[in-house]
């Protein structure tokens, strides 16, 4: 039988847990058995975190280059979005439209986002749509399903009863279809979002300036180790944050409808 | 005008052959602005009765229609409320109710005075902003009739609608139908297993078979019910405490009874 965890609690844990991992790693960075130049201590890494946002490296601050990859990523999944949301709809409304674009889906969507890097440069270069269709490539799948999945399983009683009501098609879509599947394209946008942002650095790889990425690849190629340890954190605080934020949207949406018991 | 017939009904689900036959040769008349009560064992076939006037499902042979006309799809002038409610979740109890009015067109201003009205009637109008969730079972209930009621349809179909509530709000909700409905009458079709509930709402009770299901017997309850001056009782345990009531439960009891065990032997 497990205890009920308060909020407090739950909040020390995860501390505890934060800082008994940064602990490790400092006294692992002191203890001398991995050169600094494979493991720079905690304290280390933060100092090049700060210096960076401050500082130029690779051509510009560490909050520019976030700039720089967040509206790569933005467009990327803006696109997937609009592009992926309609599309799992209308295959979870209409069966043929399943039957039809379903297996070649499923097909290309085991293709992972990094696996587009090649075909991305032969098609772009070095310019932003690069990032942008690796970035779409890790954002779309998620979207399509949640959206399809949102689609298919609406409650069948209440499409009985909109169809006593005398609802025509184009209502039934707009106030009952679209408003049930809500919930689903939210989670659905939550993962894309990050499986989007996670694409990121891979994205980066063909691009000839600035993001962090491309940050990090230039903090290796001058054996900057810390340089590249600042990217991955600021990577993980933005993925974070966007998580947060829509997590947050999940839950407002829930409450609302009465969906969190 | 709300005039419901089933001829010669049967409904066979799956093949016609090898399927599971729910219904046998069902024939039975609903005058206009009667109240008719359909009373069975599980699984005897009253539900899809309700569902073939609904429009939601159609007869194998045979014909359901309502003022002679066969009955096609689902429809406004065949209201319908549910066992478990069917509200929209992300709708107002407000537009719940609004969107059978849209779809029929109704102006603004005469949508805003009917759903104001019905509210009113239904002890409503402090809930119009709530949604679903908010409400308790009962509330949402009457929601669900209000949005049946607000559309002035010729029929009204009830599917067990208070099974799913607790027994307190269930008797509160049959007095307030009881009240509705002769203040307001109309064609009502109800489906339901309790049998004192059916006594006491209905006009006429249909009881039915098991599985095939075929109409065992029809009883006059009105005429009783007026002879008897039920109506002149305010509380529902004081018509249930009257000996003409007592009897026709009691007669309808041991009609499901044998029919339950024959189901089981």
């Amino acid at each position: 039988m497990q205890k009920q965890i308060s909020f407090g609690q739950s909040l020390t844990l995860g501390l505890l847990g934060l800082l008994g991992f940064i602990g490790l790693w400092h006294g692992l960075a002191l203890s001398g058995l991995i050169s600094s130049v494979f493991l720079p201590s905690p304290l280390e890494v933060y100092d090049r975190f700060s210096t960076l946002t401050e500082r130029r490296f690779a051509g510009a601050t560490l909050p520019g280059h976030l700039a720089a990859s967040f509206e790569r990523f933005a467009y990327g999944f803006i696109l997937a979005a609009l592009i992926g949301i309609p599309l799992g709809l209308l295959m979870g409304w209409y069966q043929i439209l399943d039957e039809i674009v379903s297996p070649l889906f499923d097909a290309l969507r085991f293709v992972a986002p990094i696996a587009w890097v090649p075909f991305a440069a032969l098609w772009f270069g070095t310019g932003i749509g690069g990032p942008i269709m690796i970035i779409f490539a890790g954002a779309f799948p998620p979207c399509v399903i949640n959206a399809y999945r949102g689609a298919k399983f609406v409650d069948p009683r209440l499409i009985e009863a909109a169809n006593m009501l005398g609802t025509p098609s184009h209502r039934v879509i707009r106030e009952i279809l679209l408003p049930s599947s809500v919930p689903s394209i939210i989670s659905g946008l939550r993962v894309s979002a990050g499986l989007g942002w996670q694409s990121l650095v891979g994205a980066e790889l063909i691009v000839a300036s600035a993001g962090v990425g491309y940050m990090m690849v230039q903090g290796q190629a001058n054996v900057s180790t810390t340089t590249v340890m600042a990217g991955m954190v600021a990577i993980g605080l933005v993925g974070l944050t966007l998580d947060s934020a829509l997590r947050l949207a999940e839950r407002m949406i829930q409450n609302r409808r009465g969906l969190e018991h | 005008m709300g005039v419901i017939e089933f001829q010669n009904v049967d409904k066979v689900f799956g093949p016609r052959e090898t399927g599971f036959r729910a219904l046998q040769d069902i024939n039975l008349e609903i005058r206009d602005k009667e109240f008719v009560a359909i009373v069975g064992p599980s699984g005897c076939g009253k539900t899809t009765c309700l569902r073939m006037v609904a429009g939601f499902e159609n007869a194998t042979d045979g014909i359901v229609s309502v003022d002679g006309t066969p009955i096609k799809r689902p429809g406004p002038d065949r209201a319908v409320v549910f066992q478990q409610f069917a509200l929209f979740p992300w709708k107002s109890v407000y537009d719940n109710i609004d969107l059978g009015l849209r779809n029929l067109n109704v102006g603004r201003s005469e949508r805003e005075a009917r759903i104001a009205a019905i509210l009113d009637l239904m002890n409503l109008t402090q809930y119009a902003k709530h949604f679903p969730h908010q409400l308790s079972g009962g509330m949402q209930q009457r929601v669900a009739i209000a949005r049946a009621y607000v559309l002035d349809p010729d029929v009204l179909l009830m599917d067990e609608p208070f099974g799913a509530l607790d027994a307190q709000t269930r008797v509160v909700m049959q007095e307030e139908l009881v009240r509705l409905a002769r203040k307001n009458p109309r064609t009502v079709l109800f489906i339901t297993h309790a049998v004192e509930e059916a006594v006491y709402l209905a006009d006429r009770v249909a009881i039915m078979t098991r599985a095939p299901g075929r109409i065992k017997e029809v009883l006059d309850v009105a005429s009783i019910r007026n002879a008897e001056n039920w109506d002149s009782q305010e509380k529902i345990e004081d018509v249930m405490d009257l000996e003409s009531f007592v009897h026709l439960r009691t007669h309808i009891w041991r009609s499901l009874r044998e029919e339950k065990a024959a189901q089981h032997s």
